[in-house]
């Protein structure tokens, strides 16, 4: 894969607090407050803005299609550029990339792109139906329909392969919903006990309603610009170092039993017995790692990488994705969280913002959300945003961001480095 | 000339439900009814019917799918149908005590991926006859089809089967 082109930088974000429903807005409003903060942060008038991205996830939530004119329109952007994308569960992130490819291709100098998705128009059980919709709709979605428990599945044969267990996927919901009470933007923060997470009401074995993320209404915007651009908004752009994508089968069934691609620090007999991916691991999520490091340089992604954010829609999918992205070797993701490093003090502070978990997941605006979480991390300047300096992770020099799709179909892994 | 200077809509009484004035929130309904297509999945749900279950052999790799795929995801080439066994082992499992509102009513229910000596991808299904204590990654379990089909993967189900 080449990466060649200008080099993309991140000047400012913005995100609405994160609720279950908030009917005194709609897509376009909430939406405009995101962007609203992002454009006063820089000062940065409409004109400057060359064209955009719009990332929302499902059409039926709203039962309105074409939901990206509607926004273009109401944030004064019209008649510039303008395409959506649509990715699952990954949906924000591809957006983000793609806003990264609008200016890496020397097309525009800056670009706002803008994510968001209204679930509180139906209930829980008919969102999770919308969600199953994105599950083969011939042969999975009439058997199971559901898809905590096509994660739950995959969970269950990762403690199988591995040894991992439920009180470690525990601690990631201890972790990130603890993080999220220092979070204001955050939609779940709570101080829990491993016994309450065991103790909620069981979803589908062994995730609890402690293991598995809500629903959400919610907007973010990320503001992309080209280096000159960048340097004359702000003082302190954020580089977005490098991209990286990855897919796999839509159905978990046809994932096949073949060996794990390598990354640079590991061994082809670090997994001599190990069939790859089958239905434990995510190999989208290594994909887009292997490419993301590979453009970045980075061999060593658990001494290179200061912070992450990742997709953890269920504790088990943080605990994959440990894995996947190279931070420990496969098989170690439980006691990579058990052992406090990927805590807020660990070796390398994983969705210190408190992740999908604790922080919400509105679809298409939760890859958004990442990257406005990391690029204040990595500009120094959580205390500004979040009122509280207790999650700015102090040697925020290099972070990663992850977004996923339904059991792995898509991810995306973004490099950002703080550049002064 | 048709111009009339006192045209009135007509009064009607199917007004809207109304939860809330402020904001206003209403009630919107929406129902479809689809003519879906199987196309080239077809012969899996017939199959089902004759109480057998289909899977995919490529043609030129001889990857097999216990999976409808009418082109091999390794190679691209065309796949030949072929009848997988009555029997096979579970891969993975859960049991779903929430669902989408759709099967809600059917909870609990328990999912399998379902692994077939020989074959090299896995088939997802329902498992009754056990509850969730009872289920093991490695048990042996064997296909039951519905009598009356509904034309639906789920015409197809597994139980536990003896060693």
């Amino acid at each position: 894969m080449k990466h060649k082109g200008q080099n993309v930088y991140m000047v400012s974000g913005g995100v609405t607090k994160f609720s279950k429903a908030t009917p005194e807005m709609d897509f376009r409003l909430r939406v405009k407050k995101a962007f609203d903060y992002a454009v006063n942060d820089i000062h940065l008038d409409l004109k400057d803005i060359d064209g955009s991205v719009a990332s929302y996830f499902s059409d039926h939530f709203q039962r309105q299609l074409m939901s990206g004119i509607m926004v273009q329109d109401y944030l004064g952007l019209t008649p510039k550029p303008s395409k959506r994308i649509e990715g699952g569960g990954a949906t924000g992130g591809l957006a983000f990339q793609t806003g990264y490819e609008e200016v890496a291709s020397g097309r525009m100098d800056v670009c706002a792109v803008y994510g968001f998705e209204t679930m509180s128009h139906v209930n829980t059980w008919k969102g999770n139906e919308f969600i199953a919709l994105a599950s083969d709709t011939n042969f999975d979605y009439p058997v199971g329909g559901f898809y905590t428990g096509y994660y739950a599945m995959m969970a269950v044969r990762h403690m199988h392969e591995f040894g991992t267990t439920v009180e470690q996927l525990a601690k990631v919901s201890i972790k990130n919903h603890g993080n999220a009470m220092h979070n204001p933007y955050a939609q779940s923060p709570m101080k829990l006990t491993v016994e309450d997470v065991r103790n909620s009401p069981m979803v589908s074995y062994p995730l609890t309603r402690l293991d598995v993320c809500t629903m959400s209404d919610g907007a973010a915007v990320a503001i992309l610009a080209s280096e000159d651009k960048a340097f004359e908004l702000t003082d302190h752009p954020v580089l977005v170092k490098s991209i990286g994508t990855g897919t796999d089968t839509m159905r978990l069934s046809d994932r096949p039993f073949l060996k794990v691609p390598l990354l640079a620090n590991e061994k082809e007999s670090d997994y001599r017995n190990l069939k790859y991916p089958g239905v434990h691991s995510f190999r989208a999520g290594r994909t887009a790692a292997k490419e993301a490091y590979d453009a970045a340089g980075i061999t060593d992604p658990l001494n290179e990488i200061d912070l992450v954010e990742l997709h953890d829609a269920y504790t088990s999918s943080e605990v994959q994705t440990y894995e996947d992205l190279g931070l420990c070797r496969y098989g170690e993701g439980g006691s990579f969280v058990e052992e406090g490093k990927s805590a807020l003090n660990g070796k390398v502070p994983v969705n210190p913002s408190g992740g999908l978990l604790a922080s919400g997941h509105p679809v298409g605006a939760t890859g958004i959300m990442q990257s406005v979480f990391m690029f204040w991390q990595l500009q120094h300047s959580i205390k500004k945003h979040f009122k509280d300096d207790t999650l700015q992770v102090k040697n925020a020099k290099r972070g990663l961001i992850h977004s996923h799709a339904g059991t792995g179909t898509y991810v995306t892994v973004s490099v950002m480095e703080a550049v002064r | 000339m048709t111009i009339d200077y006192d045209a009135k809509m007509p009064e009607t009484q199917d007004g809207t439900e109304v939860y809330n004035v402020d904001p206003l929130i209403v009630k919107s309904h929406y129902e479809i009814d689809y003519i879906h297509s199987y196309a080239q999945d077809s012969e899996f749900f017939r199959a089902l019917g004759k109480k057998k279950l289909m899977g995919s052999k490529c043609r030129k790799c001889g990857y097999t799918y216990a999976t409808p795929r009418g082109h091999c995801m390794m190679c691209g080439s065309e796949t030949d149908w072929y009848e997988l066994p009555n029997e096979g082992r579970v891969h993975t499992y859960t049991t779903c005590y929430f669902g989408s509102e759709k099967f809600l009513p059917e909870t609990p229910f328990n999912l399998i991926m379902v692994e077939f000596e020989g074959v090299d991808s896995l088939f997802m299904a329902r498992l009754i006859g056990a509850d969730q204590e009872d289920i093991k990654i490695g048990m042996k379990v064997r296909a039951k089809f519905r009598r009356n089909l509904q034309i639906s993967p789920t015409d197809v189900y597994f139980v536990p089967a003896k060693e």
